[in-house]
């Protein structure tokens, strides 16, 4: 079963630390339990978005790569 | 010389109990913390470095504050703001380095702003944030600006001087007060 994503966040091409504020930004406006799927390509980033949930109490649902292009599914606590 | 005598073995010893397991510093749980940035220096590339941790910070949960002195308080005054303070000395350091977070300065390689502006076109090439932007998000975001009143005093900077959005002016004392409660403090 797909997952269902409530939001997106593309954060393509945007360096430190914009991928990530704006992820919090989004995260802000869900609800509990909603998927969140974000995008990057910054190269940090599979460190940084596993840090962020770590710290914040959100969850990583999935995190990829393909093509250069970061993955990351995330669930709002 | 008297040798120190060794203790009788007939006396029992409490059974040593097992040690407490060791667990890697990089292993313990990091919670959200406060954090406060005092931004002390005014060249652009520290400027950016606290924007840039101001809103991680943020991002990440923990409540940011950023404390404004020096150097540092003079980016916080409005773009457009040409010449501050009341008078002739203040007006001339004003004069001498404009302030604004628009019109910071390299450490190195300034080169009459050719640094700034090669620096400035390389972040938009490269996607990067500019100060005034994260500045922004910043406010945004909820950290906290708290300018030193000191050194508002000391350039003859008053309220009107400075940026929308910024706290009431503070002294050090609120500063080592935040720090002994727990925030973890950065120097820039």
């Amino acid at each position: 079963m797909p997952l269902e994503i409530a939001q997106r966040v593309d954060a393509k091409g945007l360096s430190c630390p914009m991928p990530i504020v704006k992820t919090a930004q989004a995260v802000k406006l869900m609800v509990s339990g909603q998927l969140l799927e974000v995008l990057a390509t910054d190269a940090g980033s599979t460190k940084d978005f596993a840090a962020w949930c770590k710290t914040t109490g959100n969850e990583l649902v999935e995190s990829s790569v393909e093509g250069g292009v970061y993955r990351f599914v995330l669930r709002r606590k | 010389m008297t040798a120190i005598a060794e203790p009788a073995m007939s006396i029992s010893a409490p059974p040593i109990a097992d040690p407490a397991p060791v667990v890697p510093f990089h292993e313990h749980e990091a919670k959200p913390h406060d954090i406060l940035i005092i931004c002390y220096s005014g060249e652009l590339e520290k400027t950016w470095a606290t924007m840039i941790l101001a809103t991680t910070g943020a991002a990440m949960g923990a409540k940011v504050r950023v404390f404004l002195t020096f150097w540092g308080l003079q980016t916080f005054v409005k773009d457009q703001k040409r010449i501050t303070g009341e008078n002739v000395m203040q007006k001339m350091m004003s004069a001498m380095q404009r302030p604004g977070v628009s019109h910071r300065k390299l450490s190195k390689m300034n080169f009459l702003g050719m640094g700034p502006w090669m620096m400035g076109k390389l972040a938009k090439q490269y996607k990067v944030a500019s100060p005034k932007e994260l500045l922004a998000l910043a406010m945004e975001m909820g950290v906290e600006f708290m300018p030193c009143q000191m050194t508002m005093d000391m350039f003859g900077l008053k309220r009107e001087d400075m940026l929308d959005g910024m706290g009431e002016p503070v002294g050090a004392a609120t500063v080592i007060a935040l720090m002994t409660e727990g925030s973890a403090p950065l120097f820039i």
